[in-house]
């Protein structure tokens, strides 16, 4: 079980457990403001926008081509962008920090 | 806001609109029962993969869901299953049921979206293996009946995007795929001609056939499979066929309730139907689009899921909620990904920009100077900015825009 934690753009911090499943569905399931990822998860909507922690870039990764491409226009964009429907929870270190994009 | 702890929200319709108005209206401060009721008995389910990842994904594979079920547990949402609702009494603000019960109710929302149209061929009702695509149902059927046919011959009756898409599907598990559509190019109803010329070579490289003007006219059975006729004598056997020709509305219940309908059920910018009880979102409602200033009916996840939470915001009381997006919708096809936004209906100039990299272009509709809608294949970063123009109404300068030699940026096109 890992513990991941959402920052919200108001500054509320949701900590949540996960074994499996996307950063994208532990947000929804936790109601993490901000988090819809209204696409289901298939990379087409960008509704689902985290910044990482920066001490946890590297062990997380940057994104794919298609999901860099999603991010550059962003009005949000930092360079610890990612799409939390791209981040697999067996996949992410444990402890991560991700704040919601705006 | 008014107390709402005695108050019944019921909603039909247990899809992509029903659900996260469901959940929107706990957000909004909904304290009274929310009750659900859908037909379908399957646990509420994302639909857009069903004739995508889902139908190539391993059988068996659960859904996806678009609510894990703990949620409406914590939320007191109340999902009834496998229940139709006969009709509505309006006066009264009652529904009846099809266990023979009745629900009352304070607000209604209709999110009763649509049904494949099935086309008056002949003998389409008695032959086998014959399947619409919409709900899990449709897709775990034809998965079964491809499965166990012993020749993988498929039939599509009609190119649109349900069609092309599951073409595409059955195609990667190894059918011999042929579609049948009745105007002279595939998508002819939802864009461009470039842009069906573009999926119809896309399809063919993969090997399926795509077959246009051809009007089926009657399915006759064989031994094995079905032999499908048009109305120029061409025949096509095939195993499975899959229909997707379109929808209709799901109108009855409306019709029940007296309310207004307009190709479909007539809202205003709050999702409010004619009676100021009753609530419409998703597919079924005709609606007014702030941005393109003008009256639609959209099929699409993006509708449903802003309207839901419109109607939601609009229930617990909060006023001047208005209805004001920019629709966006998807396809996925073999190895591309189309990403359009906006609505390109009433353009009258397109500029096409071609990437370096294979099938990866961009198609921009403008009606004179008015960036309308951009069609993206295999190039998010197109349907990003052109999401970001369109909702800013930015002035476009569109020989830049088309020149590939100047880098594809913001400050580039303005």
């Amino acid at each position: 079980m890992k513990t991941i934690t959402f920052i919200t753009s108001e500054n509320d911090i949701i900590e949540t457990q996960a074994n499996s499943g996307s950063l994208m569905e532990l947000a929804v399931k936790n109601k993490v403001k901000g988090i819809d990822g209204d696409c289901g998860g298939v990379c087409s909507c960008a509704t689902c926008h985290v910044h990482v922690n920066q001490e946890f870039w590297n062990a997380v990764g940057g994104p794919s081509a298609l999901e860099s491409d999603m991010l550059e226009f962003d009005d949000n964009v930092s360079d610890y962008s990612r799409l939390s429907c791209q981040m697999q929870v067996s996949e992410v270190p444990d402890g991560l920090v991700l704040k919601v994009a705006k | 806001m008014q107390a709402t702890t005695d108050q019944t929200c019921v909603i039909i319709g247990a899809s992509h609109a029903g659900i996260n108005c469901a959940f929107a209206l706990r957000k909004e401060g909904w304290e009274g029962a929310i009750i659900i009721y859908d037909k379908d008995p399957e646990f509420p389910y994302h639909r857009p993969p069903l004739s995508k990842a889902y139908l190539t994904s391993e059988a068996g594979t659960e859904h996806s869901l678009l609510f894990p079920k703990e949620n409406y547990t914590e939320d007191n949402i109340q999902l009834k299953l496998g229940i139709s609702v006969l009709s509505i009494h309006a006066e009264k603000q009652i529904i009846t049921l099809s266990d023979g019960s009745e629900q009352r109710y304070h607000k209604l929302v209709l999110a009763t979206g649509a049904r494949p149209f099935i086309p008056p061929i002949e003998g389409i009702v008695t032959a086998k293996n014959v399947f619409p695509m919409r709900t899990a149902t449709d897709a775990n059927n034809i998965r079964q009946a491809f499965n166990a046919a012993p020749k993988k011959r498929v039939l599509i009756i009609g190119g649109g995007y349900i069609g092309l898409e599951t073409a595409a599907s059955l195609k990667k598990l190894g059918a011999e795929v042929s579609v049948l559509e009745r105007e002279s190019r595939v998508l002819a109803r939802v864009t461009t001609p470039e842009m069906s010329a573009f999926f119809t070579k896309l399809h063919e490289e993969n090997g399926v056939n795509i077959l246009t003007d051809k009007t089926v006219t009657k399915i006759t059975p064989l031994s094995e499979g079905n032999l499908v006729h048009c109305s120029d004598n061409s025949q096509y056997q095939a195993d499975v066929i899959v229909v997707g020709v379109g929808i209709t509305v799901n109108t009855k219940l409306a019709q029940s309730a007296n309310l207004i309908l307009e190709n479909g059920i007539k809202v205003s910018a709050s999702c409010q139907t004619s009676n100021p009880y009753i609530y419409a979102i998703g597919d079924c409602t005709f609606h007014y689009n702030m941005h393109y200033q003008t009256n639609i009916r959209l099929e699409s996840v993006q509708n449903a899921i802003d309207q839901a939470k419109v109607a939601a915001k609009a229930i617990c009381g909060q006023t001047e909620v208005i209805y004001d997006s920019i629709p966006w919708f998807w396809s996925d096809q073999f190895d591309i990904k189309l990403q359009i936004v906006g609505l390109s209906t009433d353009y009258n100039n397109l500029v096409i920009r071609n990437e370096e990299t294979e099938n990866s272009f961009s198609m921009w509709y403008f009606k004179d100077d008015e960036l309308l809608a951009v069609d993206a294949v295999n190039f998010a970063k197109a349907y990003m900015l052109g999401t970001r123009f369109i909702k800013a109404k930015q002035k476009v300068d569109k020989i830049k825009l088309a020149d590939t030699s100047i880098p594809f940026k913001p400050n580039s096109f303005i």
